[in-house]
């Protein structure tokens, strides 16, 4: 698409992991299905090593979040910090004026919106993106659906038209999963879980593994649906309660970056997203808060606040 | 190559007469190679190449003394390539440190032989780094301290610069591979020494005596032949002729940037290889700015992937972290001219000073 629209076009594979994967971006399989892409199109293909940089800035804290009883955010800073840090950097160095990434959401006037198929919009894990980076990206597919995007591959023979959508977290296998991953980098411990007024209820095998609102695996019965209202990891105790219980009204928000560089001034209403296919919900932002119009489930904390003004990300954090 | 690769494509072990020509040219072809190896044309095992080569000499050393119930230890350096490094650690075999130069530590080299040994190898001439090694010093030492063990030297980085019937002279096992020198990719060779018994690899027809099956990749192996040929007939003027190039592109690369330091400058080594640490430059970013201009270098090994991947040898050679991921492998040829050393000066200048600069000066 961008060659067509007359850019000098070069392709690059980030080789981020090194370690057993399904598939993700940097298996050997993908890597060459990505050079026989850009033999196809004609263009250079490269591929740049950066398993260091991904190590260091995702999974170490994809492990010290587990380790905390916080929930990680692994797109989110691989997007963050090598992306569109350490790989925009490079392609500066080497004379390049945008980086182009298959993101579905668009750019339109310095603002970054959703892509324009609802069901794929990647916008979220996007939010730490900043106006001066958003002038030097393009997400040239944002703008389709991906039955269109993969429409048009067909239409040019790549043999990727067909492949499977990516899914999950790259360096976890469907087969291990994050228990077995995460045994082998920290150790697991057992947790008592109990009711709010302390009373015992029963036990979970790794307390690093359970996420506030997490519903499953915790025992109790049927009648009496539990949630997990608190992770805590050094008292290796889950606290536990009913969905009303969980619910609250607003959350603070911790390490905000915002698009346009400042945080908008006073109060304002916005939209709010928790999760990266979740629903907009409408709220209000006052001072590093977010309340919400409805009491909602409690996000847990390290879970990405994501911030919108209708289809525009307006910025981000953390939950507290 | 081509009449072998068109008319006359007889199959060597045929009887018939287009397979008697094809036998006669493998045959004439063993006697070249056999000749320039300083061999018994016996004694040459045609492979698919360097890779098979080591491999069947490792493998197949070890294999031969685990079957007539021998202690089968095999031995190698830190800075050969994966092709004997992969092999000697399938074995469980043991990988002897090198000094900052590269060259094998015969101390500890001593220490990890012993009478269990089988086999040793040490690479005649390293791939990134040039460094050669004292092939006559390890013999002694594995004479000393384990006469039954033979020694092996992967020479495929070596064959086009250095004459094997000397170099290779303390050796039982030789690999080289034709492209190398010249050759077409896709073929190689193994010196098997009289006496020395090897398990083959690939089992079938039992050609190269046994020692590995499959039908003779006719073209290539008298492609590689001609190439050995060629590159013994001017070998001392064009060692002298691309030492004093590469000198001359290493002084020039110094003398355009601050920070460029020269690896192995101090130890004997191959005449075509400069290998430098840029400081502040990384090699894959460095690697598309040449390769943009023209200049096509390298860094390391590649993985599968393609992407660059730290240099085992850098890391034996004790250079570590970014000066590692700062490394620049320049390789020259014998038809690498003086202008192409004048452009690649200042295509590289170029490069470092861009790599250098500040991100967000090029805005």
């Amino acid at each position: 698409m961008l060659a067509d629209e007359g850019h000098e076009v070069v392709a690059v594979t980030m080789k981020l992991w090194g370690g057993v994967q399904d598939s993700g971006c940097c298996s050997v399989g993908d890597v060459e299905d990505a050079r026989r892409v850009a033999q196809q199109l004609g263009i250079a293909h490269h591929v740049f090593n950066f398993t260091d940089e991904f190590e260091g800035h995702v999974v170490a804290p994809y492990v010290a979040a587990h380790a905390a009883g916080r929930t990680p955010n692994p797109c989110i800073d691989c997007n963050r910090y090598l992306k569109f840090d350490r790989l925009m950097a490079r392609a500066e160095q080497l004379g390049f004026d945008a980086l182009a990434t298959g993101h579905h959401a668009r750019i339109c006037n310095g603002r970054l919106l959703r892509g324009a198929d609802r069901a794929k919009d990647q916008s979220y894990v996007l939010y730490r993106l900043t106006t001066p980076q958003l002038r030097r990206v393009m997400f040239p597919v944002g703008a389709l659906t991906k039955s269109e995007v993969r429409r048009r591959a067909a239409a040019l023979g790549l043999r990727t038209a067909a492949k499977p959508d990516s899914q999950e977290t790259c360096f976890i296998t469907a087969s291990g999963g994050r228990e077995q991953f995460l045994g082998a980098r920290i150790p697991l411990h057992p947790g008592r879980v109990v009711a709010v007024d302390g009373s015992p209820l029963g036990a979970v095998p790794a307390v690093e593994l359970v996420t506030v609102g997490q519903r499953r695996g915790l025992g109790g019965g049927a009648q009496s649906r539990r949630y997990a209202l608190a992770v805590d990891v050094p008292g290796g105790t889950v606290t536990v309660g009913t969905l009303d219980e969980l619910s609250c009204t607003g959350v603070a928000v911790e390490d905000v970056t915002w698009v346009a560089g400042a945080a908008p001034s006073g109060e304002v209403s916005l939209s709010v997203q928790l999760s990266a296919h979740g629903r907009p919900l409408p709220a209000r932002w006052c001072n590093g808060t977010v309340e919400f119009e409805r009491p909602q489930r409690r996000p847990a904390p390290g879970q990405a606040v994501v911030l919108y003004d209708g289809d525009a990300v307006v910025g981000g954090g953390t939950a507290g | 190559m081509e009449p072998w690769l068109t008319g006359r494509y007889g199959n060597p072990s045929g009887s018939h007469a287009i397979a008697r020509e094809a036998r006669q040219a493998v045959d004439e072809a063993r006697d070249v190679v056999a000749a320039l190896l300083g061999c018994d044309p016996g004694e040459v095992v045609f492979t698919s190449g360097g890779t098979e080569a080591d491999n069947l000499a490792v493998s197949g050393v070890a294999g031969a003394a685990r079957r007539r119930g021998a202690p089968a230890d095999v031995v190698c350096s830190a800075v050969e390539h994966h092709a004997v490094l992969h092999s000697v650690e399938a074995q469980g075999g043991r990988v002897v440190p090198v000094d900052a130069g590269g060259r094998v530590d015969l101390g500890a080299l001593a220490d990890a032989v012993g009478p269990g040994t089988a086999l040793v190898s040490v690479m005649l001439a390293n791939n990134e780094v040039g460094t050669l090694q004292d092939l006559a010093a390890v013999a002694a030492v594995i004479a000393e301290r384990s006469p039954g063990a033979v020694l092996h030297t992967d020479a495929v980085q070596a064959t086009a610069w250095l004459d094997l019937v000397v170099h290779a002279a303390p050796t039982h096992l030789v690999s080289i591979a034709a492209h190398k020198f010249g050759g077409p990719q896709g073929v190689g060779a193994l010196v098997v020494r009289r006496g020395v018994a090897l398990e083959p690899l690939l089992r079938g027809g039992g050609q190269e005596r046994d020692r590995r099956s499959g039908t003779h990749n006719v073209a290539g192996i008298v492609g590689m032949a001609a190439a050995l040929a060629a590159v013994a007939d001017d070998r001392d003027a064009a060692v002298a002729a691309v030492a004093a190039r590469r000198d001359r592109l290493v002084a020039g690369v110094r003398a355009a940037s601050d920070g460029v330091t020269e690896t192995a400058a101090g130890v004997p080594r191959l005449p075509n290889i400069a290998h430098l640490r840029v400081a502040g430059t990384e090699s894959e970013a460095l690697l598309v700015l040449l390769d943009d201009e023209g200049v096509c270098a390298s860094a390391g090994s590649a993985c599968a992937s393609g992407a660059l991947e730290p240099s085992h040898v850098l890391s034996a050679m004790g250079v570590a972290g970014d000066e590692a991921r700062s490394a620049l492998r320049l390789s020259l040829g014998r038809t690498t001219t003086d202008e192409d050393v004048d452009r690649a000066i200042t295509v590289i200048a170029g490069a470092v000073q861009r790599l250098r600069a500040p991100v967000g000066a090029h805005r």
